[in-house]
């Protein structure tokens, strides 16, 4: 009886944890004019009366999307711009981060512990404490208001290499040792075995990893000064609440990559995650 | 010849290391290795100062604010969500059915973006938003949640909303690595389901905690995110953090406070993480 009242409540706090993405599909779909019936208080600032809300749009209507599709280039641009910072330090993190997770975890070599003890230090240094040099580092090389400036430091941030690690880790010795025995060169052990089994790893990284530069605000802040290397996080936030009908389809477009993302690769997500948790 | 074979066998690891090294040592480590270099150089030249820039930031009183409203939620911040995380990992991991569909469920907050969470923000925190019209039905009486003490609290609920999931999991991988033995046989000596938990569950739990405690203390600076994309760059008091005075010492160019201020927290950080590395390196060795 206990454990029912329990898993009813949980379902109550899943259903508030969700609620925010079903509330967007909702109000995207709603016109302009029943946006401002409902939402007037907010928009306007009228301190008397708040701002109300239905479960499903009365009358529903495709407007805001063909608003945000058709007549905002800014949101093209930004949204573009977010995805190939995305694929950039996506594609980077494959040639470079996961390598270097499999020499950490498959061999022994001298001053390891201090080389990743660093990494996880790098990992865990929040951006605002380099971003000065960073930002000294990114102008020698010519790359402020460019892209780069974004991917490049992107591709080198150690968070992936720490998952990786973990996930390597698990591999069994003997595994790779009947690979050796067999002749195969220390390449063709990652490429074969490391990669095939660490799938479900590298998979949770590339999703992590994309949910993080989707979402990346502090570098672009401060690397790209120039609106038309603006991404999302920067653009959205300017459309006016006056048009909430906007607002919503792009918060909600905006939302779509990663969630299919999440849905797709859920399953990886999932074993990715646990996998960093426990010690091999 | 073999002695050739087994030379290339031991520097192996490098090449699979070093376009990485390359890069962070490009990125992170010159750029850290600069950042020490002007904690003792005047913002201006090149002039020697010595602890003058320390004195500065400790001196300032924006920085004590920060330090301190960074400290309160962090240490409120991370016992709340490892503690709520756990409860909930306890209740449904032995129940396949619950876990599969909540596990997702938990997670999806993740995948909404920064952008969108702040438009569902305004809407709501708003002194005319959804949440006061709803205190209003119920006879309580309206906040300005973001112009007031009460933004700390948007500001842990939104970090704890975001990062439930991922620590459930997290917990999960924990409580699945424990041998069902282990738990049944202390439930066979009569254990009360407390005493199991207490006695033979937590304390099998702490390698993880290590990793636990790390990634929610990393996702807990990405805080800054909506609480920047909301409020810009001067929010309420409650709410200035770290992140928000070095980006205005960065526009200001007061460079010495920056590299003073960065070396500081970078020490407390990584005295941090080689206490909970020694912890983790100690319980795992058992």
């Amino acid at each position: 009886m206990r454990s029912k009242i329990i898993a009813f409540l949980l379902c109550i706090l899943l259903f508030s944890v969700c609620y925010p993405v079903v509330f967007l599909v909702v109000g995207s779909f709603m016109g302009q004019d029943e946006l401002v019936n409902n939402l007037s208080p907010v928009m306007y600032g009228d301190a008397e009366n708040y701002a109300k809300w239905t479960f499903l749009p009365i009358y529903p209507t495709l407007r805001s999307y063909v608003e945000v599709l058709m007549d905002s280039p800014e949101f093209f641009i930004s949204f573009w711009n977010s995805v190939k910072i995305a694929l950039g330090v996506l594609v980077g993190l494959a040639l470079v981060a996961i390598p270097c997770a499999w020499g950490f975890a498959r061999y022994e070599f001298r001053g390891k512990r201090y080389f990743f003890t660093l990494y996880i230090v790098f990992m865990m240094l929040p951006f605002q404490v380099l971003m000065l040099s960073e930002y000294l580092v990114i102008h020698k090389l010519g790359m402020v208001d460019t892209l780069w400036a974004v991917i490049l430091p992107g591709i080198f941030s150690t968070f992936p290499v720490f998952i990786m690690y973990n996930f390597f880790r698990g591999i069994p010795n003997e595994v790779i040792e009947a690979a050796r025995m067999d002749g195969a060169g220390e390449w063709r052990i990652f490429l074969e075995i490391g990669i095939d089994l660490g799938l479900p790893g590298i998979a949770a990284c590339m999703i992590l990893q994309f949910l993080e530069y989707w979402n990346i605000v502090e570098q672009p802040l401060l690397f790209l000064d120039d609106t038309w290397n603006w991404t999302l996080p920067l653009y959205l936030p300017q459309v006016s609440l006056e048009n909430a009908g906007a607002s919503l389809a792009s918060a909600f477009i905006a939302l779509v990559p990663s969630v299919l993302l999440f849905f797709g690769g859920q399953e990886y997500l999932e074993k990715g995650i646990a996998a960093t948790s426990v010690k091999n | 010849m073999k002695i050739i074979k087994l030379k290339a066998t031991a520097s192996s690891h490098w090449m699979f290391i070093l376009p990485s090294l390359t890069g962070v040592g490009l990125f992170l480590m010159v750029p850290y290795l600069d950042v020490f270099r002007r904690a003792f150089i005047s913002t201006s030249g090149e002039r020697f100062v010595g602890m003058d820039n320390f004195r500065d930031v400790i001196g300032n009183a924006a920085f004590r604010l920060a330090f301190l409203n960074t400290f309160k939620f962090t240490v409120i911040c991370i016992p709340l969500l490892l503690v709520i995380s756990l409860a909930i990992a306890l209740f449904i991991y032995e129940r396949p059915n619950l876990n599969r569909w909540m596990k997702p469920g938990f997670l999806l907050p993740m995948a909404v973006p920064v952008c969108s969470v702040v438009l569902l923000w305004r809407l709501v925190f708003d002194r005319s938003g959804f949440l006061n019209g709803t205190l209003i039905t119920f006879g309580f009486e309206p906040t300005d949640w973001m112009n007031s003490e009460a933004a700390f609290w948007v500001l842990v609920i939104s970090y704890i909303w975001k990062n439930l999931g991922y620590n459930v999991i997290l917990w999960i991988a924990g409580l699945s690595a424990i041998p069902k033995e282990m738990i049944e046989a202390a439930r066979v000596d009569g254990a009360h389901e407390l005493q199991v938990i207490k006695h033979v569950t937590l304390p099998n739990l702490l390698p993880s905690i290590f990793v636990v405690t790390i990634l929610a203390l990393l996702n807990s600076f990405k805080v800054f995110r909506e609480a920047y994309l909301i409020s810009g760059n001067y929010p309420h008091d409650s709410i200035y953090m770290i992140q928000h005075l070095f980006n205005n010492w960065f526009r200001d160019l007061s460079l010495g406070k920056m590299a003073a201020g960065a070396v500081m927290i970078s020490m407390t950080l990584i005295a941090l993480i080689i206490f909970l590395e020694r912890l983790w390196n100690r319980e795992g060795s058992r």
